[in-house]
């Protein structure tokens, strides 16, 4: 009888061995302005790191990578390669499998990032500092930039650690929580301050701030996943899915023997999905007004959700949610495409599915009103905030990157506005110095 | 099916393929094992006065994860008693009558010890001997292998008193250590060899372990050069074969082709350079005799394919295509023709054209992919990109007749040139002083 070892879902897929490096790192052609390159959006030079994994050569692989990517150790493990760098590789044009770049570069970074390896020498001080508000990938991505070129840099998180989203909403199964938090203390290490448990607006002023910093760098993100403002939607069992996916990292969770329903077709409710089935659950259904083919979730994460038994329901959406105390049953309608696609309530076609728990995950909130305490701080209709191409906002002492500006995307993303922030915020600093 | 029976020398083999004297023809039971695989022969680790090796022995080359693209070893001859191998011997020819028993011999350079020893294996039943004058390492300071191989007179006269005193062929193994191979094979065939076997393995240290600083293979805290072989030397090899195979003055003197030979492929080059038999060593270290399979199937598929009922047809072949470069046609013009249909844009034909050929190729991003072009007006037609073009039939060379006369260098410098010299790109100054 074969022993299945159940690993709750809670593990991410282990870090390459040598022997399995190499032979990786062998296949990549190594191609002249190498899409996969151009495909990262802060511009990882990929055949560069892994040919230094190739000659043995991890402390170079590693600084190849966070020279480009600070939070290289993170973004190796949740970034969508499939669509980025390793969706741009050659080899997939000749019928081969691509480089696993995301796991060769999770092995190249980890000594170094994990291992509390030096590899940065900060420029030597420059007498400004710049306060970051929000620890999450862009502002630790910013931070460290900052920190980098002999600026003071002092991060504030609201939350009890840094990492955003890397440390509270990634699903297990992709990253656990050991490694976010190493990541954020590699930031540290690069002499960034990190203040943690201190919300600004509440606990801190913005006036304040503007006084004891040169410039600031606003990284907050997004907010949490609104109620839907469905009937039955306040009892216990019914959640945000990010809260849920949070929880799990806290504590871990054993769904054993529960019937789950995910709303959304999001990369959120792809991850809450695909978390709750790895967890154990006996059933899990994700509830989508669309077809498959609106699904804003990734082709591979989709794939891993059927993979693992996830329940597709396509065109229906939730009406209300039925219980006592506890969530019982989630009521559903079908829905049918409009003539421009848009789906639209079936009447009679009601349906009742017994559940346990109910997950939103159908976007989260914009933090509006959070930015109108921002002086001079415009935001577009969508509630982003307007940057310019540095990512400076209207306000020439506030630079903003992140979920906050782009409206919710990648980790990578947020690492590149940080990274991009810092550099203008670098050169505005210095050049108003030099004006004086 | 084609048959691949040969002669050389006048001993018979099933097969062109030999098994190298070296550790894979250390033993009866290994050379037994070998034959009931397929080998058509074996030459016998070199037997002489028994010696003693080191611990560690080999190292080797790897090349972008691929093991052991060249080995080397500092192992010796026999560590074995005569009287073991002979037996031996004798035990395997009675088993396989049909294959070819070669055995290598190295001796003090006296005609007594030769003349013992060959009487010892003619006896034992050998359909032939070879002379071992080619290792590099260790014997050679005692005054034997490469030591003898690398002057010609000693070569002449040690093969003489070998032929005097056998009655079965006798075949000389060159080293490679030397400048002209012809100088070699030459000498071996004025001092009354039969054929000739190479190449014995090239003087190399394979590498330094970076932390100890101790080149490879390491033996306690020192190392010391080693014979190479394995799949690096194979051009070495072919190359002086094809010399030999060439050369008026050893004109019918037998070949065994030896050197990085581990395919059906290997072995056709090598015939059609004029070798009639093969030995393999380093394949056979590296994956056992069960190789030989393949390489049985393959060359009799080729010939079948080629239309050719023996391998004997195959041999030579290619002699004649080698020729001085001054014989070469100068205006054979041929240009690069990139197939975009196949193109996966690595743009690794652009980047070594530009930095590392004649700048005949163009590139620039379209979308995510990178296009490549050629330039014709400035190829060479070197064929470096699709040397390194990583897909098959991608990038390939294409002729061009513009209706310029066949010339060679001779031609074109000699009195009365058959044509113009057909213009070829130029690079003239680039950068401004």
């Amino acid at each position: 009888m074969t022993t299945v070892v159940a690993t709750s879902g809670l593990s991410p897929q282990p870090t390459m061995t040598s022997d399995e490096a190499l032979v990786e790192a062998h296949r990549c052609l190594m191609c002249w302005d190498a899409p996969c390159t151009r495909a990262c959006p802060t511009s990882i030079d990929v055949p560069g790191f892994i040919k230094r994994i190739a000659t043995n050569d991890l402390v170079g692989s590693a600084r190849t990578i966070l020279e480009s990517n600070l939070l290289g150790g993170s973004c190796a493990r949740v970034c969508p390669t499939e669509v980025l760098c390793a969706g741009a590789c050659v080899l997939n044009d000749l019928h081969e499998r691509p480089i696993d770049i995301g796991r060769l570069q999770a092995y190249a970074t980890d000594d170094v990032v994990f291992g509390g390896f030096e590899l940065f020498t900060p420029a030597p001080s420059t007498g400004f500092s710049i306060g970051v508000i929000g620890g999450g990938p862009a502002g630790l991505s910013c931070a460290g930039e900052l920190a980098k070129l002999g600026h003071s840099a002092v991060v504030y998180e609201a939350s009890e650690h840094a990492g955003g989203l890397n440390t509270y909403g990634v699903a297990n199964y992709k990253m656990d929580l050991p490694t976010s938090l190493a990541e954020v203390d590699f930031i540290e290490g690069l002499g960034v301050e990190i203040r943690t448990g201190v919300a600004v607006g509440s606990d801190l002023g913005i006036d304040e701030l503007m006084e004891q910093h040169d410039a600031l760098f606003v990284g907050v993100g997004l907010g949490s996943v609104p109620l839907i403002g469905l009937e039955g939607e306040d009892l216990a069992g019914s959640e945000d899915a990010l809260e849920f996916i949070a929880d799990v990292r806290r504590s871990g969770c054993d769904m054993t023997g529960q019937t789950v329903a995910v709303i959304g077709g999001g990369n959120t409710s792809i991850d809450a999905a695909t978390q709750a089935a790895m967890s154990g659950a006996d059933h899990v259904y994700l509830i989508y007004r669309r077809g498959r083919n609106d699904m804003r979730a990734y082709p591979h994460d989709i794939e891993r959700a059927l993979t693992n038994g996830v329940e597709f329901m396509h065109w229906a959406v939730p009406v209300r949610i039925e219980g006592d105390d506890r969530v019982k049953a989630i009521v559903c309608q079908r829905t049918l495409p409009n003539d421009d696609g848009w789906p639209e309530l079936v009447d009679g076609t009601e349906f009742r599915i017994p559940v346990d728990r109910v997950l939103r995950a159908t976007g989260q909130e914009k933090r509006t009103s959070w930015f109108s305490m921002l002086p001079g701080v415009e935001t577009d209709k969508g509630g982003r905030v307007v940057v310019n191409d540095s990512y400076r906002t209207a306000n020439g002492r506030i630079w903003a990157g992140g979920d906050c500006v782009n409206g919710g995307k990648e980790v990578v993303n947020a690492v590149a506005h940080g990274k991009a922030a810092a550099f203008d915020i670098d050169e505005t600093l210095r050049t108003a110095a030099a004006g004086k | 099916m084609a048959d691949l029976s040969v002669n050389i020398a006048g001993i018979d083999s099933p097969n062109p393929f030999w098994l190298a004297s070296a550790p894979p023809t250390n033993t009866g039971d290994q050379i037994a094992r070998a034959f009931d695989a397929g080998w058509g022969g074996a030459v016998w680790k070199t037997l002489g006065e028994p010696i003693e090796n080191t611990y560690s022995r080999y190292s080797s080359v790897d090349i972008n994860g691929q093991r052991m693209m060249g080995l080397n070893n500092i192992e010796l001859i026999t560590d074995r008693t005569l009287e073991d191998n002979l037996i031996e011997i004798a035990e395997v020819k009675r088993r396989y009558p049909d294959n070819a028993v070669i055995v290598s011999l190295m001796v003090e350079s006296n005609p007594e010890a030769w003349d013992t020893i060959i009487k010892q294996v003619e006896q034992a039943g050998a359909d032939g001997i070879e002379l071992n004058f080619g290792c590099p390492h260790g014997m050679s300071e005692r005054g034997m292998g490469a030591a003898v191989g690398q002057v010609p007179e000693y070569t002449c006269d040690i093969t003489t008193w070998a032929v005097s005193s056998a009655t079965v062929p006798v075949f000389v193994k060159l080293t490679p250590n030397i400048t002209d191979i012809r100088a070699a094979s030459r000498a071996a065939l004025k001092g009354g060899a039969d054929a000739v076997s190479l190449i014995n393995t090239i003087n190399s240290i394979t590498g330094v372990d970076l932390d100890t600083m101790v080149p490879r293979p390491v033996v306690g805290d020192k190392s010391s050069h080693g014979g190479y072989c394995g799949p690096a030397v194979k051009p070495i090899a072919l190359h002086m074969v094809s010399q030999i195979a060439a050369d008026p003055e050893t004109d019918g003197l037998p070949i065994s082709g030896i050197g990085g030979i581990a395919t059906w492929q290997d072995a056709a080059e090598y015939i059609l350079l004029g070798a009639t038999t093969v030995q393999v060593c380093t394949a056979v270290m590296h994956y056992g005799y069960r190789i030989v399979e393949g390489m049985i199937e393959g060359l009799s598929n080729y010939l079948d394919s080629k239309g050719m009922a023996s391998v004997n047809e195959l041999r030579g072949l290619s002699v004649g295509k080698v020729t001085d470069w001054a014989h070469l046609d100068i205006n054979y013009v041929i240009k690069a023709n990139i197939d975009q249909d196949k193109c996966i844009g690595c743009g690794l034909c652009y980047i070594s054209c530009q930095d590392g050929a004649h700048q005949a190729i163009g590139a620039e991003r379209s979308g995510d992919r990178t296009r490549v072009w050629i330039i014709e007006d400035a190829c060479v037609g070197c064929n470096l990109c699709s040397l390194v073009c990583p897909v098959q039939g991608c990038i390939t060379m294409q002729e061009r007749d513009y209706g310029q006369t066949h010339m060679t260098w001779v031609e074109y410098t000699g009195d009365e040139p058959p044509g113009e010299l057909y213009p070829r790109p130029k690079h003239g100054l680039t950068i401004g002083g």
